[in-house]
């Protein structure tokens, strides 16, 4: 591009182009910052790009669909193409959906499409937000991204909500319905906020108006606004990177946007384009025509809300009976709707807020450009899986009827189990998780120590069979240990010589946290484990041969079992962390 | 530095990054060194000028599926007309038309990406990457420009104009807030009643045909609405959607009937309101042996038998009873409205 | 077999290819319905082949049934009054008809809910037995006429009382749900007509009655006709993922669409040989 800009003679109607705009926007600057910039390649680092995408790809359909849909709700008789809605009465906004599906070429593989999209919007946002989590890519200096894509979650959840309201079908009416109940069940307002919502009394003939305006313009703007601002962070912070060789907090390892991550990540738009077409021609997403048009005295089995909005119906269904209460001033208080309400809010609440816990627990303040390998922060994964399980259950919760005919189970035996599963299932996963990660850090410590085992079974002089184990090259070792290691602290007095309460708090916390920690193989401890090999790694049978000898006879036929002695031996000493001792308590008191 | 766009960096420095506190994290002593960056991979592509070809044709070729795709799309929208006085052969219209579309994308997509795979540098770059923080000097300078700021409008120092300013931005959006007070009309007391009242015949929705006591028989459910609305009401909707109720019969020994019900059902025949007391549902499903009615969308269980009081599920009220009894002619009508607001609690229903 | 291919083609008598489906069906699924019409309706007027049916069905009653029913049919009281085996004085013919019919009963075991199998009888035996439980009161209701059952009815209506009156537990497309304690509501697609039919009359296990004050059997015939609308023509919009609306959609957008993604994204960002 250079060229083009300098030399205005040489070139075609590219550089005629090229240089008119560089004089204009100045694009020679632009395309100089921005032209080569690093971006790592990982598949994870795609997730965020499917949602980018489903978003491009709800805009697009959806403006076609606004070319057709009419969001009024004044009753007309039916006299569309569909036979067993023939001469119904029902909305204009239904009419028109259906004509968008029966009448207008395209029109319903469009909103099959738009349906899809936005089902896969909100779950690749999820997947990525899971991925941002368990590789601790929200550490300073991201922190406020990781609020601004959990906004994007949250706006994607409205979004998705006041479009599915649009059709103005039994499904969605009654979905309406839950949440006019919901909200007269809030405190003091309730009653207040469903009649300006609504226009007056549930259903009135407002409020699919309503939430048309906000599903094509509030919501889509503030989504983009915060899409714009989620983005422009990535390119002040420039992409994390996984560990590994040559990977660092001060450089990002990846290829140039110009022409390789263009090219990639500009074919995949078409290609989640592809996909999302491909299912929209092929699976029937909300057939509206089966429901009707929304009528208040009918309901279907099996009346759920899309899958995002599921785990707040779930901790719906999962409140225990009989829990409303009146208080001496004869308020109502409707704990059955408030108490989910809260669950869900402090759930939200929990997530937006993690990175700054964490944080404040580990006092780390500098920046983190390497991402972790969940199993190197086991705590974290820990809980992140209990969190994954809780949101599960309740998200399970929002299908128990389904659950309970399709595998022959009692409705109310379901629903009891969710609510017992809420509580205890994430503490399982949590425990479950931590255990997980320890081992495959011990794993992976071994592996370095020790190298690979290689399936080979050498028999030995003497008659002992053994496995050979092989050494791994430097990257890979490189790759096991290189994470950051915390310990835990102690409540300490501040400067006035106090120890206060948010220093206990913190104290236990991070003994929560870092008690149960594998520290990365050092150099020492590496050259200990080569010294008990003769120094002689290449020669893995040799070197097994000595580690596997001092050991007692019977064990060395398990090849599972096979470094474990190393650490009994005079020379390990030295490098007490051979295998057991990696695994430090931290210490009490110091 | 050359990839920092100076617009949102500032004059950041290249040398001496702030140090930043570990905090709780272990430096460890001899950690193992980094070996660098891992040779570069050698692809195919790389090697044989063969291959290389062989890929830039699959790419082509790629691209070109990709064209028939687009062009399959174009002609198939003619092939499956759709029209607004028959209905038309909608399933292919949208299977045909949306694979071709579905052809012309994946093929381009996946074109270009095995191009960037195979013929574009495979060597990973690395490239600087700086504290996000601004240097020692351009945070100097922001402080600087505050203070500039700050004294030459008098800021801090005028603290009429300061607390004044601070007022009017409060009261700005209020005009903002309330002229969406006319969103809705205030709910007064539309919740606490119905269209039922003395006399009202229940009717069978959506028809509207009075119902006999004698058509009733046991094990059987009506779903009912009063005779006194309309379809072609302006309000017909938000009056069903109070006034639905669940008529069911059976035998008048099953019932338990409180002290203070006597006499709101007709031999056995009881009505309840088919609206959820949980968050609204219609309460349609009604087990006959058991006498259970279940809410499909939460499933809160009601007992039939006991005057509807929750036996299972998140709701806590009982559904309101519809007091019912015959006219002159055996057709049911209600004894009055309901003696309580229906469906789901709110902050000042027990209060009259 | 000859005699119920007559009466089937007496029957079939409209052109029309959805009646022609129909039909077609019905020979094909053992041209039952038919017979058990021929062979119940005449039993009122107990002419001496009925009364030779009647017999036939008492003998296949005690043989198969009175073990639970009792052997006069009036089912079986516990010490407590209550009923363990329903009573089949006045269930009539159309109640037979569907619980063997739909191979319901005899019941193998006790469970939650009768659940529907491999129908133990034959047409004609399943016509003998309803035949001979409707000679135990002529007052019960009767296998239903055929001209309910054509399927030509208002399917707009039919999809109004559907909805109204079925789907909060059959699902507003007919894919069944949940009731409480393991009970279900099954699912509609591929019933026949008639047992459809005999089910809103008689009130099967939990489902309530249907009685023609409530339906009227032009409403019935809206409603089968309906449901077999959809039955027959399938969804516009592709494969139906069983009609079961958000939470099976939500399944396949995370499993199969974002799955497929992830396994693209997998294949993007390895590196090429």
């Amino acid at each position: 591009m250079a060229t083009a800009v300098n030399t205005r003679k040489k070139g075609g109607v590219l550089a005629g182009t090229a240089n008119y705009l560089d004089e204009r926007v100045g694009v020679a600057g632009i395309l100089k910052e921005f032209g080569r910039k690093i971006f790592p390649d990982h598949w994870s680092f795609m997730l965020g790009e499917v949602a980018l995408y489903s978003f491009l790809i709800l805009l697009l359909s959806g403006t076609f669909l606004t070319f057709f849909f009419q969001p009024a709700m004044t009753e007309v008789i039916y006299n569309g193409v569909y036979g067993p809605l023939k001469g119904a009465r029902m909305s204009i906004a239904y009419a028109s959906t259906l004509d968008i599906s029966f009448e207008v070429r395209g029109g319903l593989l469009f909103r099959q499409v738009h349906h899809w999209a936005a089902l896969l919007f909100v779950a690749a946002a999820g997947l990525h937000m899971l991925r941002v989590f368990f590789t601790g890519a929200f550490r300073k200096p991201r922190e406020i991204n990781w609020v601004v894509g959990f906004a994007l979650f949250v706006l994607g959840m409205a979004a998705g909500f006041t479009g599915y309201s649009l059709p103005d079908d039994l499904l969605s009416g009654n979905g309406l319905r839950i949440i006019d109940g919901m909200i007269k069940g809030v405190p003091v307002i309730g009653v207040w906020i469903s009649s300006l919502l609504f226009g007056g009394e549930f259903p009135g003939h407002n409020i699919v108006a309503r939430l048309y305006s906000l599903h094509i313009m509030i919501v889509p703007a503030l989504i983009l606004v915060f899409l714009a601002i989620h983005l422009f962070m990535v390119v002040i912070h420039k992409h994390t990177h996984y560990s590994g060789p040559g990977r660092r907090d001060d450089n990002v390892v990846g290829y140039p946007l110009m022409p390789v991550y263009v090219a990639k990540a500009g074919g995949f738009f078409f290609i989640v384009f592809g996909v999302i077409m491909l299912i929209a021609a092929t699976f029937t997403i909300n057939p509206v025509w089966n429901y009707g048009g929304y009528d208040p005295s009918p309901v279907s089995a099996g009346t759920q809300p899309d899958w995002y909005i599921g785990w707040l119906d779930g901790a719906l269904r999962l409140a225990p009976t009989h829990i409303e209460t009146v208080d001496a001033w004869g308020n109502t208080w409707s704990w059955n709707i408030l108490l989910p309400l809260i669950v869900g809010v402090l759930f939200l609440v929990v997530v937006a807020a993690y990175p700054f816990v964490e944080a404040w627990i580990t006092g780390d303040k500098r920046e983190h450009h390497v991402l972790d390998r969940p199993r190197n922060t086991p705590t974290r994964t820990a809980v992140g899986a209990a969190g994954v399980t809780f949101y599960a259950v309740l998200w399970a919760g929002a299908a128990t009827d389904l659950i309970a005919t399709n595998f022959h189970m009692s409705l109310n035996q379901v629903l009891t189990s969710a609510q017992i599963s809420l509580f205890v299932l994430p503490v399982v996963a949590f425990y479950v998780t931590k255990r997980l990660c320890l081992s495959l850090q011990r794993k992976d410590r071994e592996i370095v120590l020790h190298g690979r085992e290689s399936g080979r079974i050498v028999r030995l002089p003497h008659g002992e069979y053994v496995e050979v184990h092989e050494p791994v090259d430097a990257y890979t070792q490189y790759k096991l240990v290189d994470y950051k290691d915390y310990k835990p602290t102690l409540a300490r007095p501040n400067a006035a010589g106090k120890i206060t309460a948010g220093a206990r708090v913190r104290a236990s916390l991070s003994k929560f946290y870092f008690e149960d920690r594998i520290a990365p193989v050092t150099q020492g401890e590496l050259d200990a484990a080569h010294h008990d090999h003769h120094e002689a790694v290449e020669a893995a049978p040799v070197a097994e041969v000595k580690a596997v000898t001092a050991k007692k006879a019977p064990a060395a036929k398990k090849p599972a079992a096979k470094a474990a002695p190393a650490a009994k031996k005079p020379a390990a000493k030295a490098a007490p962390a051979a295998k057991k001792p990696a695994a430090k308590k931290a210490p009490k008191k110091d | 530095m050359s990839d920092k766009p100076k617009a949102i960096k500032g004059a950041a420095s290249t040398s001496d990054e702030f140090d930043y506190s570990a905090g709780l994290a272990v430096i460890p002593a001899d950690k193992i060194a980094d070996p660098g960056l891992e040779p570069h991979h050698v692809r195919m592509t790389d090697k044989s000028k063969k291959h290389e070809k062989a890929a830039a044709r699959q790419v082509a070729l790629l691209f070109f599926v990709s064209i028939i795709g687009s062009a399959a799309a174009l002609v198939i929208y003619f092939l499956f007309p759709l029209s607004t006085t028959e209905f038309g052969p909608v399933r292919e219209n949208t299977f045909w038309l949306g694979l071709a579309i579905a052809l012309g994308t994946l093929a381009l997509g996946i074109g270009a990406v095995h191009w960037a795979k195979t013929l574009m540098p495979a060597a990973e770059q690395a490239e600087a990457r700086h504290q996000t923080r601004g240097s020692e000097e351009t945070r100097a300078r922001a402080v600087e420009i505050i203070k500039l700021a700050d004294q030459e409008s008098g800021f801090s120092r005028r603290k009429l104009i300061r607390r004044s300013l601070y007022t009017a931005l409060a009261f700005f959006p209020l005009p903002g807030i309330l002229v969406f007070g006319d969103l809705g009309p205030n709910p007064g007391s539309t919740l606490r009643h119905t269209k039922w009242a003395k006399g009202v015949r229940l009717v069978h929705d959506p028809y509207g045909a009075p119902i006999k006591a004698s058509d009733v028989t046991e094990g059987s459910v009506f779903h009912v609405v009063p005779e006194n609305i309309d379809p072609e009401d302006h309000d017909y909707l938000e009056q069903k959607a109070k006034a639905a109720v669940l008529l069911v019969g059976v035998n008048p020994e099953d019932l338990t009937i409180a002290p203070d019900r006597k006499g709101w059902d007709y031999d056995g025949i009881v009505a309840y309101s088919k609206i959820c007391t949980h968050v609204g549902c219609p309460v349609a499903l009604f087990e006959q042996d058991t006498h259970h009615l279940l809410c499909p969308c939460h499933q809160s269980t009601f007992d039939l038998n006991k005057g509807c009081e929750v036996i299972f599920g998140p709701a806590s009220r009982p559904l309101p009873q519809l007091p019912i009894t015959v006219d002159a002619e055996g057709y049911l009508i209600a004894q009055s409205d309901f003696h309580e607001p229906v469906g789901p609690s709110f902050w000042d229903r027990s209060i009259n | 077999m000859s005699l119920f291919r007559r009466n089937v083609n007496g029957a079939r008598r409209h052109p029309m290819a959805a009646v022609a489906v129909i039909a077609l069906g019905l020979i094909v699924s053992g041209g039952g319905y038919a017979a058990a019409t021929a062979a119940v309706h005449p039993a009122s007027n107990s002419t001496a082949a009925d009364t030779q049916l009647v017999a036939e069905g008492k003998k296949l009653f005690l043989g198969n049934c009175a073990s639970c029913h009792g052997k006069n049919a009036a089912g079986e009281v516990d010490a407590n009054g209550k009923q363990v085996f329903p009573t089949l004085i006045g269930v009539g013919a159309a109640s037979v008809d569907f619980q063997v019919g739909t191979g319901r009963m005899p019941a193998q075991a006790s469970g939650p809910q009768m659940m529907k199998k491999t129908v133990q009888f034959t047409d004609h035996q399943i016509a003998a037995l309803a035949a001979y439980v409707q000679s135990l009161d002529p007052t019960g209701p009767t296998v239903p006429d055929a001209k309910w059952l054509d399927g030509k009815g208002d399917t707009t209506r039919g999809g109004e009382l559907f909805r109204i009156n079925c789907a909060m537990c059959h699902n507003a497309a007919g894919a069944g749900g949940a009731l409480t304690e393991g009970k279900f509501a099954p699912g509609l697609n591929g019933v026949k007509e008639r047992h459809i039919y005999e089910a809103m009359i008689t009130g099967p296990q939990n489902m309530p009655v249907f009685s023609d004050k409530n339906l009227s059997p032009d409403d019935k015939r809206d409603i089968i006709s309906y449901l077999k609308y959809l039955e027959k023509n399938p969804s516009s919009g592709g494969y139906e993922l069983a009609n079961l609306g958000p939470v099976v959609e939500g399944l396949f957008a995370w499993i199969i669409a974002l799955g497929l993604l992830v396994l693209i994204t997998m294949w993007l960002a390895a590196k090429s040989n």
